[in-house]
């Protein structure tokens, strides 16, 4: 078992609000060179680039967790974490069936999907930035169901944050963590498993804020038991720049 | 003016807490994001807003607002209706939007309460 320094909040190119620097090879370079031992990809409502990078990753030896961040219909931005194509992939179905709209890249920016050598496949044509059908509480279960890890995401951020929107976490909502941004620190939070990752949209930005988990491998399920304490796993610190 | 008046000028459907009825709107605030409606919204207000989530009762509770106008036609979710329920806080809906609703309360003689 080992410290391992965890940015799970990266979004690529496809985001639209994210740089087109933010190609799979780049982003891999930039965490290598932060010295992160573990990203994670969440796009807006889509996962169309994570498998680029998990294969960019593999050829440095860095692990990549598959992620989405969904927004709910309240526009609270919440993180799935899935440990297989499977889970992900039943759920990116699930979240695009309930996502509405087309983008205009003019307004909104392009959502480029790339390949592990970062040549251009294509856009696609969802309106990611928009929100989901899903209420907050149906965006947890739905990650759930799907196999995934559920983390409200930037949560002391006013726009698209849970505190922001809601008011306040609501009571008894199985979310397995809150992230807080690099603004914020996670001793604000004491009655939460509380997190940190960078939410990256520039490259510069990867590995600004992350957390280091005890964890005997990079895993989608040893995180899990490093966010429920079990087994010796666990969350070690939590910080910024 | 009493709530009860309102949602008949308005022709409000009421969801929550029809006995509700008889309190005093002091004024009126809007906002969707709930921080703000905390930080912001005076005690006594009818707050408009398109949030169905249950925290808005909570957050009514907290600020002792008069009442939530959800407009749109929006409806509030269940878990929303029954803590409204348990609160005593009337959920009023209408079909017309956050710009209508507060244009006729504003006509009734209802401005905005800060606080």
């Amino acid at each position: 078992m080992r410290a391992m320094r965890a940015d799970l909040h990266v979004h690529t190119c496809l985001s639209p609000c994210a740089e087109p620097e933010m190609v799979p090879t780049a982003i891999v370079d930039r965490a290598k060179r932060m010295g992160l031992d573990i990203i994670g990809i969440c796009d807006h409502n889509s996962a169309e680039n994570v498998s680029a990078v998990l294969e960019a990753g593999r050829r440095r030896d860095l692990p990549v967790i598959r992620g989405m961040e969904i927004t709910s219909r309240e526009e609270v931005h919440v993180l799935g974490l899935f440990g297989d194509e499977e889970g992900l992939s039943a759920l990116q179905d699930l979240v695009y069936r309930n996502l509405p709209g087309e983008n205009d890249p003019d307004f909104f920016g392009d959502q480029t999907i790339v390949d592990d050598s970062d040549d251009v496949l294509g856009c696609t044509t969802k309106l990611l930035i928009g929100a989901t059908g899903f209420s907050l509480e149906e965006t947890v279960q739905v990650i759930h169901e799907a196999g995934g890890l559920a983390i409200a995401a930037h949560i002391d951020r006013e726009r698209f944050g849970l505190v922001g929107q809601l008011g306040f976490v609501p009571e008894g909502l199985p979310v397995d963590a809150v992230e807080v941004s690099p603004h914020a620190s996670v001793e604000d939070w004491p009655d939460h498993t509380a997190v940190t990752f960078s939410d990256a949209h520039v490259l510069r930005d990867i590995g600004r804020s992350s957390t280091s988990f005890m964890l005997e491998g990079a895993t989608l399920a040893e995180i899990g038991k490093a966010l429920r304490n079990e087994d010796g796993r666990g969350i070690l610190t939590g910080g910024g720049d | 003016m009493k709530l009860a008046e309102v949602v008949d000028e308005l022709d409000l459907k009421v969801r929550t807490a029809g006995g509700a009825l008889q309190i005093e709107v002091r004024g009126g605030y809007a906002s969707d994001l709930m921080s703000d409606v905390i930080a912001h919204a005076a005690r006594g207000c009818l707050w408009v807003t398109l949030q169905v989530h249950q925290n808005v009762v909570a957050v009514a509770s907290l600020k002792e607002l008069a009442g939530i106008v959800l407009v749109n036609g929006r409806e509030p979710e269940e878990a929303t209706v029954e803590r409204a329920e348990s609160e005593n806080i009337p959920i009023l809906v209408s079909p017309l939007s956050a710009f209508d609703v507060i244009g006729r309360l504003y006509a009734l003689g209802i401005e905005g309460g800060t606080g």
